[in-house]
């Protein structure tokens, strides 16, 4: 624990750690002292001059060093000026004074300043009703200004800094806070002052404008409304909005957030989702959250809602009963029960999970993770030990990035990860090629695509690098799926793993392997007893297929090839998908603003999520669905509700023993403390009073025994004169199902593409924006061309999600298509 | 007392009828057929107020809706743009509604509008069959308009209708 330091606010005795600020220290003991340009995440600076107050330190004597008493008491010194309680930090013996006449008429003049430009349109402005300067104003600013109404500046009020955040120019009183977060938190420089005094305004500095997946924190923190989303715009007053607790379902980093729902007269009088907001959870997301978590939430809503169960009638998908659907499928199933093969995405809840998994093992079925990604039996053995928070690792300590673009696969990781390196933790980023994270990374290793485990291997060696991980105090390796499929990725993981071991990195908090999942429950499929195919498309052939929460049909050409050969198939899905298209029965589920259930995210913590929204339609939630496919075939499981299911997962799932729902729902309290009623304080991110989670226990901090097999090194593949390696990578806004159905989102995801270097563009006679033909494997695809510097010849990468699809890497052809098939 | 008192009494008092019968205006009205205006400061059904030219005072700001006790109101904003534009700034009321059923005539509406958008009128002829026709629509309440070119929504020149709120005054003029 640091050293405390003993001081005295407005006459109450407050003892707080050292190095906190006056304001951080107040706030703490329950003392509010008005801030608008502090926050408790960011450094000083002192530029609002709200948080103005009386300081007074013991005078000490020159000669002695002892403090001079007076009385019997220390003597104190005030500053003949007020301080800012803002950039001031506690000392020993410090007297503060917020409240004393000469205070509160400093903060009353600070006030009467910020307003002589506001332009007071609270009615119509979005902050509105949850607004630190409305809120500071009721309560520390004067009655009436003397200023003279006619000098107020009118300024432009529609600014778009990005297409995701508009700026009214009006209502900003140059707090910096998003300008700061951007710099410090998000390590991303996208917005600046420009001019100064009067006019200094908010710019976004980069092409495209606010290029950055935070934007969206910055109308959080932002302590008027002068920075507001383009999703929520106009879209409800706060307080008309009900708040219910989610987690979000994008990617394995589970940030915990807060649905805000009402009922809105646009949506045909329906109950809908209006914003997703972050909820504290310091050991998640902290008070953050990315873009697509805040916005891509839209698939939820929507005509291509499924409602109804179908069958297939006459080649026809016709309305059925859940009866009838139900039945239809078990008969099928039954009929084919050596062929039944339930394929499930990591989208799905632990509770739809294990359902499904009681169901293909009791009928001796085979389940199958959907999923390009393996090894998540190893992060059950040495995953991170309970107790992790990235945000406790720091000098001494050393995270490993392997195989993966953290800013493109898990935001909040890339965040959070270069946090701990601005803090001194030793970042070691190794991918074949440039990615974002190097610029904070301390060592950056390149290797060509294929030598992933090699890379791992060369740890083993000695080496700077090898001895500053091996010597490091605590240690994480987070391992990606960039340029591998199943196999690839599971010897990957058995090196990272046997690297951790050996380095002693297991069975502790911080230490540990971190999977970067493609979606956000992969990890607790993994707990649950699912694997990934290695050959998914020879999995699926001439079988009974029961498709949950997927789309291998709109995903890639050969597996909707190899479903069209399958003798049946029953898709359980959301909306309308490809893959829907082709199903001989469909079942109708909930989304999961729906709904309750848990998730596991990338760091093994299990959290729930709450339903928020009835449901659309019939639908049901999936554990229920499979319920009543199991009853047909005869199998009983629980189906009453989600804590129901829970109950017996956690007594048959091993790592889940311990936990219930009660226990997923327990609060401590953290720091900093945001979104009560001082949100000038934190920003409007919800408070968390739902529940932290709990992380499950690693094999290796249990004390069970470790067993990590080696894995010998593929043959590489090696294309010829006029082919090109082409690899996987992965990408945050992609046309899968969850993200495409946010319009605003089509800019930042924009279009198939096939990303070369120079020379190899150079070598095919291929240009920027080109539309080439790439063929591989039988497939058949046309992308357009994207020139990388940073990309090794002779490799051709390709995100995944865009509609063309590799699960591993692949010989590929390019053909140009034709010179004048260029797109812009 | 007389044999003729109560005689004399009963013609005093028919004498009074008869007086004010002659003297006084009538105070009962014919209604329906003939109506009594309302006090100044009657409070009937609510309407919608436009600027004079044509544009709704009202912004969406849904202030209404949260004075009301009752629950009555609801309302839905949108964003204007100068080819679609309803009233002044960047927002407006793409959807307001008020249950005449729950309203209790309060005029804390009234009262919380900004840009005295909403007034409560003088009209106290409601009545109604079924409980769905109780609750009035925006085109039911908003003020009808003098011209087709006064009609909202509307193209007008970019950069003029910038402000929702009306300026303000300086208190102490």
């Amino acid at each position: 624990m640091s050293k405390q330091v003993n001081l005295t606010i407005n006459g109450k005795q407050v003892t707080a750690p050292d190095g906190l600020t006056v304001a951080d220290a107040a706030k703490l003991a329950g003392i509010d002292i008005p801030v608008f340009c502090h926050h408790p995440k960011l450094e000083p600076v002192g530029m609002c001059r709200m948080c103005l107050v009386e300081i007074g330190r013991p005078v000490f004597d020159r000669a002695t060093g002892q403090p001079v008493m007076e009385n019997g008491q220390p003597k104190i010194q005030f500053m003949p000026k007020l301080e800012t309680a803002c950039t001031n930090r506690i000392s020993e013996g410090m007297v503060v004074l917020t409240e004393s006449e000469k205070a509160t008429d400093g903060q009353r003049g600070t006030v009467e300043f910020l307003l002589t430009s506001h332009p007071l349109d609270c009615p119509i402005c979005d902050k509105g009703g949850e607004c630190p300067l409305q809120n500071l104003t009721m309560e520390h600013g004067p009655g009436q200004s003397r200023f003279n109404y006619d000098e107020k500046q009118h300024l432009a009020k529609h600014v778009p800094l990005g297409e995701l955040i508009f700026l009214d120019r009006e209502r900003c009183i140059q707090c910096a806070r998003c300008i700061r977060f951007q710099d410090e938190v998000a390590g991303e420089a996208v917005l600046g002052f420009d001019e100064r005094g009067r006019k200094t305004q908010i710019i976004s500095i980069s092409e495209p404008g606010f290029d950055s997946v935070f934007s969206g924190n910055t109308t959080d923190i932002c302590p008027v409304g002068a920075l507001t989303t383009v999703d929520f715009r106009f879209g409800a007053r706060p307080w008309e909005l009900k708040a219910e607790a989610s987690i979000c379902s994008q990617c394995p980093v589970g940030c915990n957030t807060t649905l805000n729902t009402r009922r809105e007269a646009k949506a045909g009088g329906e109950i809908v989702v209006k914003r997703v907001m972050p909820r504290q959870n310091e050991e998640v997301n902290e008070i953050w959250l990315c873009d697509k978590g805040r916005f891509a939430y839209h698939y939820t809503e929507g005509k291509e809602r499924l409602t109804k169960p179908m069958v297939r009638k006459d080649e026809k998908l016709a309305r059925a009963s859940w009866d009838a659907a139900t039945k239809f499928a078990a008969e099928n199933f039954t009929a084919n029960k050596k062929d039944f093969v339930v394929l499930a995405s990591g989208r799905l809840s632990n509770e739809d999970l294990f359902n499904l998994k009681s169901l293909a093992d009791t009928v001796g079925g085979e389940s199958i993770l959907y999923s390009d990604m393996s090894g998540g039996e190893l992060t059950q053995l040495v995953g991170v030990g309970a107790g992790t928070n990235l945000a406790n690792m720091g000098k001494g300590d050393a995270i490993l990035v392997v195989a993966s673009d953290l800013y493109e696969e898990a935001p909040i990781w890339w965040l959070r990860v270069k946090q701990a390196a601005d803090r001194g933790a030793t970042l070691i980023v190794a991918n074949p090629r440039q990615t974002k994270l190097d610029r904070f990374a301390k060592y950056t290793i390149r290797y060509a695509y294929g030598d992933e485990l090699k890379t791992i291997h060369d740890f083993e060696k000695k080496s700077k690098i090898s001895d500053e991980f091996a010597k490091a105090n605590n240690a994480v390796i987070f391992y990606g799926s960039e340029g591998l499929g199943v196999s690839g990725t599971y010897g990957l993981a058995s090196a990272c793993a046997n690297l951790l071991k050996e380095s002693g990195h297991v069975g502790k908090a911080n230490n540990g392997l971190v999977g970067v999942w493609q979606r956000a429950n992969d990890q607790g499929a993994f707990e649950i007893g699912f694997r990934p195919a290695e050959d998914l498309a020879k999995a699926l052939k001439g079988k009974a297929v029961y498709i949950v929460g997927a789309d291998p049909v709109g995903d890639d050409p050969n597996l909707a090839k190899a479903l069209k050969n399958a003798k049946f198939v029953a898709v359980q899905e959301l909306r309308e998908t490809e893959t829907t298209a082709i199903a001989d029965v469909v079942f109708p589920a909930q989304a999961f603003t729906e709904r309750d259930g848990t998730l596991v995210s990338g760091e093994r913590r299990v959290q729930r999520f709450h339903a928020a929204v009835p449901p659309k339609g019939d639908s049901k939630p999936d554990y229920a669905i499979t319920s009543m496919l199991a009853k047909q075939m005869g199998v009983i499981l629980q189906s009453a509700s989600a804590s129901v299911v829970f109950e017996i997962l956690a007594t048959s799932v091993e790592a889940f023993n311990e936990l219930s729902y009660e226990a997923l729902a327990q609060v401590t309290e953290q720091w900093p403390f945001v979104g009560r009623n001082d949100m000038y304080y934190g920003g409007t991110t919800y408070e968390n009073t739902k529940g932290l989670g709990v992380q499950l226990i690693p094999m290796a901090q249990a004390g069970g025994t470790v067993r990590i097999p080696k894995v010998r090194k593929e043959a590489a593949l090696r294309p010829k004169e006029k082919e090109l390696l082409a690899v996987p990578s992965n990408k945050l806004y992609d046309l899968g199902v969850t993200v495409r159905t946010a319009e605003f989102l089509d800019q930042r995801i924009g279009e198939a593409t096939v990303s070369i270097n120079p020379a190899t563009a150079k070598k095919f006679d291929v240009e920027e924006g080109q539309v080439v033909k790439l063929s591989y494997e039988g497939v058949q695809a046309e992308v357009a061309v994207k020139i990388d510097e940073t990309i090794a010849t002779g490799v051709a990468l390709l995100p995944r999600g865009m509609g063309v699809a590799i699960h591993e890497p692949v010989v590929a052809r390019v053909q140009a298509k034709s010179a004048s098939g260029k797109v812009k | 007392m007389g044999v003729f008192d109560p005689i004399i009494e009963l013609t005093k008092g028919l004498g009074e009828t008869f007086r004010s019968f002659l003297t006084e205006k009538t105070v009962t009205y014919q209604y329906p057929e003939e109506k009594r205006p309302v006090r100044p400061r009657f409070r009937g059904r609510h309407v919608l107020k436009r600027y004079d030219n044509g544009l709704e005072k009202c912004i969406g700001c849904s202030l209404c809706a949260a004075a009301c006790p009752a629950d009555a109101i609801f309302v839905e904003a949108s964003e204007n743009t100068d080819e679609k534009r309803f009233s002044p700034g960047e927002r407006y009321a793409s959807t307001y509604e008020i249950n005449m059923l729950r309203c209790i005539y309060c005029g804390f509406c009234e009262d919380a509008c900004p840009t005295e958008a909403i007034v409560l009128g003088d009209n106290y002829e409601l009545s109604f069959t079924g409980r769905s026709e109780a609750i009035y629509s925006k085109d039911m309440l908003l003020e009808p308009v003098s011209s087709e070119d006064m009609l909202t929504p509307r193209k007008v020149d970019a950069g003029v209708f910038t402000r929702s709120v009306p300026e303000m005054k300086d208190p102490t003029d």
